[in-house]
């Protein structure tokens, strides 16, 4: 890709900068997918009522 | 494609310096308001209703696959935003997100979002849902965009699905009132883009990207501009007669019609840059108010028109 006179905003950046940014990735992240989880409960909740623990094994 | 990038320029260029706010940023969050909104209102004026909760989840699922489009677009046309006053200063261009994250972003996102809303919610809306994001990067962003005059007359497709992939989250199915839903928005995006790209043609010029302006001229895309507003207009008003809008829309509708059409002959007869975006502004407005007004008949008890089309739907 045509990105000559671009500069990678990495560069010049101390190592404190990228590994804040990385632990904010990995917390979005971490917080994306606990959120997933929840929502997959919430929904099979709300689909099998109170009937979630009555099934046939 | 990343490779060269990630050598010339050291370790960071090769990737992971990127804050959360730079894969925000990929997911085009302005776009990503409106599919929102006109998917939230295909849910709430589709018969049946459904719980509050699946109504969310449908709503996350289309707005995160709206954005993983987005990813995979400014994945492609780095290239092209890189050359463009308008977008340069996205993550790619600006060096923040490297190519093959945001591919990756998008990639992961749009199939998280299929499978959790065919999972969850309804596997038609799911269909619809990747159907819309495979039109709208591959379709448009690789094929069209580069290719044709008409690129965005039918990538506008993409952009026309969220209020019947709403409504196919509650029904199901695809029907008559959907598809009008679908085609006031498909036949809303030539006049609203090409009045954007009359004042903006320069820089589409610049980036090789052939919009209608640029290969066409200003007087045929003037021209094109009024012909669309000729169709959408009387789409704008159609919803009242297949069961969705009453006395009220059917007059508002007429009266925006009647201004989008009186902005859009200004256009026609080439009154400069400053009609255009008047045409532009006015068109957003126009779009919103059509669908704000499908949601606010009903909450005020006005009743909606007997369908004509009956037992069709």
């Amino acid at each position: 890709m045509a990105q000559d006179e671009e500069k990678s905003s990495g560069e010049g950046l101390d190592a404190e900068a990228y590994n804040r940014r990385r632990r904010g990735r990995s917390l979005a992240i971490a917080f994306v997918l606990a959120g997933l989880a929840v929502l997959f409960y919430v929904v099979t909740v709300i689909k099998l009522g109170p009937g979630v623990m009555n099934r046939p094994l | 494609m990343i490779d060269l990038e990630a050598t010339r320029s050291g370790a960071f260029a090769a990737g992971g310096n990127a804050s959360v706010r730079d894969f925000v940023a990929l997911l085009k969050p302005r776009v990503m308001s409106l599919v929102v909104f006109t998917a939230f209102v295909g849910i709430a004026v589709a018969p049946g209703g459904m719980h509050p909760v699946l109504a969310a989840t449908a709503l996350l699922c289309i707005a995160v696959g709206a954005g993983a489009s987005g990813a995979l677009n400014m994945w492609y046309d780095a290239d092209i935003d890189a050359r463009m006053g308008r977008t340069r200063l996205r993550p790619i261009p600006r060096g923040a997100v490297t190519p093959g994250e945001a591919l990756a972003f998008g990639l992961v996102l749009s199939v998280f979002s299929v499978l959790t809303l065919g999972l969850l919610v309804s596997w038609a809306a799911s269909a619809l849902l990747a159907f819309t994001i495979f039109f709208y990067a591959v379709v448009y962003t690789m094929w069209l965009k580069r290719s044709t005059p008409q690129n965005i007359v039918i990538g506008g497709a993409s952009g026309a699905f969220p209020p019947m992939i709403g409504w196919a989250a509650v029904t199901g199915t695809v029907s008559i009132e959907s598809i009008v839903l679908f085609l006031i928005i498909f036949f809303w995006t030539p006049p609203h883009f090409w009045a954007l790209a009359l004042y903006k043609s320069a820089d589409y010029r610049r980036a090789g990207v052939p919009m209608l302006p640029v290969v066409a001229g200003d007087a045929a895309t003037r021209r094109q501009i009024f012909a669309y507003s000729l169709i959408l207009v009387p789409l704008g008003m159609a919803p009242a007669a297949v069961g969705l809008g009453g006395p009220l829309y059917l007059a508002v509708s007429g009266v925006l019609g009647a201004l989008f059409l009186g902005l859009a002959w200004q256009v026609r007869r080439g009154e400069g840059d400053a009609a255009a975006r008047r045409l532009f502004a006015f068109s957003i407005l126009y779009l919103f108010l059509l669908f704000a007004l499908l949601l606010v008949e009903p909450a005020i008890g006005i009743a909606p028109f007997a369908s004509l089309a009956g037992g069709l739907s």
